[in-house]
């Protein structure tokens, strides 16, 4: 039930005055068309549809009627207000779809103001690089084993066939904890964690173990008294030196992208023999270009060292040397770090500017 | 070890290394067969150096009371006025020499080793076009007393002295265009330390013969006999065994004039080598130390009483060596002394002045012997001296060349200062000749992964001197003198390796057995770091030395036990001698950092090691090489190491939210770091309780502790100490945490087994409780969870008010409490009557009043 319309002075219809209903109809479709907000729409429907509107009131008359003249006026005031009820329902959908398109308009922000609520922090890429070499040598099926920071002597240098007047036990290079005679120093590798492992584990062996290390450098632009490496090792039946170049090249293929191949140099180090110093094909020229900056034009960059496994290490980790051969190399992270993103200075690797951590985002 | 391409070509011949070969090409022939390439010098000085004749000369004193000379030089055809020949103006400061004197200039343009390029420049009121060069200038010698005058440089080569003429090329003409390539000796290829060593591997590279130029001195020198020199060898304490001097051999030369000068060759040589020309004796037997790898000695034979004794030290002795440094001796050191009193030289290493060569001496005694590498490499790592005949011993001479090197010094010293050579030779002592070994004819094969014949095999060892011998499949190889580093099979392999050359080694990815992936404790690792990065902190590394000091301003009591610190003994510096046993202790100096270039609000983390210095204090055991220890002695060693825990730590400073349009600035509190250690625990599927606790470098009222189910604490976390935060000067109110991470994950791979969810309707009910300020809120949390019981779902603390309502030194804690039985639905009698029970539990536990 509307309530009384006070604002409309209602025109009485005769149910069966055609022209009386048409010209109700025009009115209603007038005041339809005229309503420009859903307020006023609903307005002009109660005067033109509501109980007191002209054709409400014609469409009661009808049941005075008599019967033969009923169905005529039925049909003629029902076609009328048909007709002015879809009309009003038109034109509201029409106002109702200007509504929402004004809201829209209306609710419009800002979007470049961003407050920085819980602002994500951020990986140093030392750290990233070396989960995203792990996750090289797992796909290979290899595990990744750790060690000790501050190692037994033992471990760091007469396992892996450093005698006791070998250079590198020289104060110069490495860091001894006291008393002098305590048979301890900072590790200088990541090659204990071989013997650890060749003791430890069973054959046949493959594993890769990152990890922090320490020398007595002095902290300049390319150099860092602690440092990260990365080692690999695989012990088994019929290893062979091809199986270690394919393992490298397999290596920095992943890590410096597809054409980056390895070569092996002759070296020499107490834990191998043979041993070979290795270079990877610079991933900037892929060594096409004479000027480049990244290699010096010689096509290769400098990585680290490998060999087949010396006997007398296997032997200090108790493993048949004639019937277990095995390969082994190392290598430096922070210069794939340096070469893989362009870090010129160490310093910026190693003095902690949030800033530098915040270029590399969480995934590298 | 630096070779000069026109020394290599001397010694390989000039058809295998024509005039047109250049440094990078003899370098690349040597890298071929296994020699490192350093570098490659020579083209340092860049012309126009010229001869110049000196056509006036006037000497113009200074105020500063020094005289100055303006001449005039003739430079022929690079005269100032090129096309009139006019001489060159050159100022020069020297006095040495006068008018018609040949000198070499350097003129504007040239540039001399340094670089120090040459320019016309305004000098004592001349302009000054060059420079009339020093021996010192041109990196040929020592001499500072003047310039060279070529009448004396090539007083030696009269016919070379008669074709100089001004304005020619004096780079070429003093050999400084030489190129010289630098190869590095790793310390198994001691012969490389040679010219000998290096030009037999570049005529092996070559494919040519090789003379070697040991023979010649070889067949000249005399054969050992009784009226030499007397020397004896009197080691009472061999190291592990060996003779520290198993060979000596000493001539004598007799009215030699040791003033004489170093011809010019002998000087350009020893200058290429990167050693300075000094004297006679010393450049003669530094060239043929370079030449041979045998390092000599040379002493003046009146200064010595008759005989030489080889001695270990005796405890207290003493030695003033060359170096001027007097050096107490160890027992160990082996000395060269006179008549087994005086020590003249730590053999191998080093020589005092007592009996040295001086401008008086006439009479020389010219010693070559062999040491022991491991007595050499002792001595001369004790004394910090790495000299040019440590470095060669340490890795071994030749013991076969021994005489020989004696005989061509002193054919040279003689030949170059006169005198006559004794008949007397002495010889003594008697090297151990290398040991022959077997190898298996296949084992480069095996070891290298590529087919290699018996017979190239075979070739291979003869060309670098080996004796071979074939029996079967079996090789019987002796190695020659020069190669001590040859001992077993792969010592061998790796000579086959090298002569077919390794880029010939195929790639083979060999196929591991699949491993597990990564360790469970090693996912929850990068779980940790990953979610403090969620967190917004910014993971940093630092260095894991610091100080007692940084203990001091950490606030930690005298007895705190993170005061026990593992010391390095040869620190960095003295300013941090010390390991961390708190990631904290770093971490510090990263913040500080940050905020000091400007980011005041800093949130780092680092993961590290701390370091636990053992109880004992054990030295862990140092067993022999080349065998697997017992077990005691590996669990000895073991248990010599440190604790070496792994620890998260991270420092909050400044706002954790910018003000901004988006409302006012969030500054970082004591709860921030809770929070933080809380996410990283929830993410590790762990829940810790919070208790309230005092410890450093926390302050006393705003430091948690965290812990597991089980007790296990595994982290604080909260504000810094006022203290601590102005001792490490970092902002008011800094938060940090550090967790002990091997604690928090040592349940990490634990498989969680899931409970039953509940679908039955919640029932919720809130509670006040009055208590007093000191009571934390984590135990009236925890007491109404007891009281509660299993139908307690969750308990929230949604508000705390203080005030007159509830009085003073009180508070009131707002809990909504939220039940969930497993299978039924509860009535609101039953909400209430679990309520009270939580409630009085509460009350008994903390004394909390409802508050209605
Ligand atoms: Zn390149």
């Amino acid at each position: 039930m509307s309530g009384p319309n006070t604002s409309y002075d209602p025109v009485e219809v005769a149910a069966l005055d055609p022209a009386a209903i048409d010209a109700a109809v025009e009115q209603a479709l007038a005041a339809a068309a005229a309503a420009s907000t859903l307020e006023e729409l609903k307005a002009a429907r109660g005067a033109h549809q509501g109980d007191k509107s002209p054709l409400a009131l014609a469409n009661r008359e009808i049941g005075a009627l008599p019967p033969s003249a009923k169905a005529e006026a039925g049909k003629r005031v029902g076609g009328a207000r048909g007709r002015v009820g879809q009309a009003f329902a038109a034109r509201q959908a029409e106002l109702e779809a200007e509504r929402d398109e004004r809201i829209l308009v209306e609710e419009r922000l800002d979007m470049t103001v961003v407050p920085p609520r819980r602002p994500l922090g951020a990986r140093h890429p030392i750290s990233l690089t070396i989960e995203r070499i792990e996750e090289i040598f797992t796909g290979l099926g290899w595990e990744i084993a750790e060690g000790p920071e501050v190692e037994a002597e033992w471990f760091n240098f007469d396992s892996l066939n450093f005698g006791p007047d070998h250079p590198a036990r020289a104060m110069q290079d490495t860091f001894f904890l006291q008393p002098a005679d305590a048979g301890l120093v900072m590790r200088t590798h990541t090659s204990p964690v071989q013997s650890r492992a060749m003791l430890e584990r069973q054959l046949p062996l493959f594993i890769a173990c990152p990890g922090k290390v320490f020398r007595t450098d002095d902290l300049d632009a390319t150099h860092t008294p602690v440092f990260h490496q990365i080692e690999g090792l695989a012990v088994a039946e019929g290893l062979t030196m091809a199986n270690l170049k394919g393992t490298l090249d397999r290596f920095a293929a992943e890590l410096f992208g597809p054409g980056v191949t390895t070569r092996l140099r002759p070296s020499f180090f107490p834990f191998t023999e043979p041993s070979a110093e290795m270079d990877f094909k610079c991933p900037i020229c892929l060594g096409q270009d004479s000027g480049c900056r990244v290699c010096g034009g010689t096509g290769w960059i400098e990585w680290g060292g490998c060999g087949m496994v010396n006997r007398n290490v296997l032997a200090a980790a108790g493993i048949d040397p004639d019937r277990y051969t095995g390969f082994a190399f190392g290598m430096g992270i922070e210069r794939a770090v340096m070469l893989r993103h362009g870090v010129a200075d160490m310093f910026d690797i190693v003095e902690g500017d949030v800033r530098f951590s915040q270029q590399f985002g969480m995934e590298i | 070890m630096r070779a000069p391409v026109s020394w290599l070509r001397e010694l390989v011949g000039a058809e295998a290394v024509p005039e047109s070969m250049t440094g990078e090409q003899v370098a690349a022939a040597l890298v071929k067969v296994g020699l490192e390439e350093e570098g490659i010098h020579g083209g340092e000085i860049t012309g126009p150096l010229v001869v110049g004749r000196v056509l006036e000369l006037t000497p113009e004193p200074q105020k500063n009371g020094k005289t100055i000379n303006w001449c005039q030089v003739d430079v022929g055809e690079h005269g100032q006025r090129v096309t009139e020949g006019t001489p060159q103006g050159i100022v020069c400061g020297a006095h040495n020499f006068a008018v018609g004197d040949l000198v070499v200039c350097v003129l504007p343009g040239g540039v001399l080793p340094g670089p120090f390029p040459i320019s016309a420049r305004k000098t004592y009121g001349h302009v000054s076009n060059g420079m009339i060069c020093s021996a010192k200038e041109l990196g040929l010698g020592e001499d500072h007393d003047g310039i060279i005058v070529l009448s004396e440089w090539f007083a030696d080569q009269p016919e070379v002295l008669a074709s100089l003429e001004p304005g020619q090329d004096a780079i070429a003409l003093l050999g400084l265009a030489e190129e010289v390539v630098e190869v590095n000796v790793t310390p198994d290829r001691g012969y490389a330390f040679s010219m000998r060593g290096i030009a037999r591997d570049l005529a092996l590279s070559l494919g040519v013969d090789f003379t070697d130029p040991i023979d010649a001195p070889r067949a000249a020198a005399p054969a050992a006999n009784d009226s030499g020199y007397e020397v004896r060898l009197e080691d009472d304490a061999p190291i592990n065994g060996v003779e520290g001097c198993d060979r000596y051999v000493a001539r004598v030369i007799r009215g030699i004039d040791v003033t004489a000068q170093s011809p010019s060759w002998l000087k350009a040589r020893v200058t290429q080598m990167g050693m300075r020309p000094i004297s006679l004796a010393v450049d003669v037997t530094n060239y043929v130390m370079l030449l041979t790898g045998q390092p000599l000695h040379a002493f003046d034979l009146d200064k010595l009483s008759g005989s030489i004794v080889v001695r270990r030290a005796r405890a207290g002795e003493k030695l003033t060596t060359l170096d001027d440094i007097e050096r107490t001796l160890d027992p160990e050191d082996l000395l060269i002394t006179d008549a087994g009193e005086r020590p003249l030289v730590i053999a191998g290493v080093m020589g005092g002045e007592t009996c040295e060569i001086d401008e008086g001496s006439t009479n020389v005694l010219i010693e070559a012997a062999h040491f022991d590498p491991i007595s050499v490499a002792r001595s001369a790592r004790r004394h910090r001296l790495p000299s040019e005949a440590a470095k060669r011993f340490e890795r071994g001479v030749d013991p076969e060349i021994t005489a020989a090197a004696a005989q061509l010094a002193v054919e040279l010293l003689v030949q170059l200062g006169g005198g006559t050579v004794d008949a007397g030779a002495t010889d003594v002592g008697a090297p151990v000749p290398l040991d022959a070994f077997t190898m298996a004819a296949d084992l480069p094969s095996r070891l290298v992964g590529l087919e290699f014949s018996t017979d190239e095999v075979t070739t291979a060892l003869r060309r670098i001197g080996c004796e071979v011998a074939a029996d079967g499949e079996t090789l019987r190889v002796t190695p020659p003198s020069w190669r001590p580093d040859l001992r077993t099979g792969p010592d061998l392999v790796e000579e086959v390796a090298r002569s077919r050359g390794y880029d010939a080694i195929p790639s083979v990815l060999p196929q591991a057995p699949g491993g597990q992936g990564l360790t469970a404790g090693q996912r929850a690792r990068r779980l940790v770091a990953a979610t403090l990065a969620q967190q917004g902190l910014t993971e940093v590394l630092s260095y894991p030395f610091t100080s007692a000091a940084r203990h001091d301003a950490l606030q930690y009591a005298a007895d705190d036990a993170r005061r026990r610190a593992v010391t390095v003994a040869n620190p960095l510096s003295d300013e941090a001698p010390i390991l961390r046993t708190s990631v904290l202790d770093t971490l510090a100096d990263v913040a500080r950092r940050n905020v000091g270039r400007g980011m005041g609000d800093v949130a780092v983390y680092e993961l590290g090691l701390v370091y636990e210095p053992t109880e004992s204090g054990a030295k862990a055991p140092i067993p022999t090489l080349g065998q697997r220890p017992a077990d005691e002695v590996l669990d000895q060693i073991n248990a010599a190491v440190p604790a070496q825990p792994r620890h998260a730590a991270g420092i909050l400073a400044g706002a954790s939210r910018t003000a901004g349009p988006w409302g006012p600035a969030e500054p970082v509190g004591a709860a921030d770091a809770v929070a933080v250690v809380l996410a990283v625990a929830r993410a590790l599927g762990e829940t810790l309780t919070v208790t309230q606790t005092e410890h450093a470098p926390f302050h006393p009222g705003r430091c948690a502790e965290l812990a597991l189910a089980d007790g296990t604490v595994v982290a604080h976390a909260g504000e810094l100490h006022p203290k601590a935060v102005d001792a490490l000067e970092l902002p008011a109110r800094t938060a940090a945490f550090e967790i002990d991470l091997d604690a928090l994950t040592a349940g990490a791979g634990e498989v969680t087994q899931a409970r039953k969810l509940s679908t039955m309707p919640v029932a919720r009910t809130d509670v006040a409780l009055v208590v007093a300020e000191d009571v934390p809120a984590a135990t009236v949390e925890a007491a109404l969870r007891q009281g509660a019981g299993e139908q307690l779902e969750a308990v929230e603390l949604f508000d705390i008010y203080r005030g007159d309502q509830v009085g003073e030194g009180r508070k009131s804690l707002a809990y909504r409490l939220t039940f969930r039985p497993v299978d039924t639905t509860l009535t609101t009698a039953e909400v209430s009557a679990t309520r009270d029970r939580a409630v009085a539990e509460a009350a008994k536990a903390t004394g909390a009043e409802q508050r209605m």
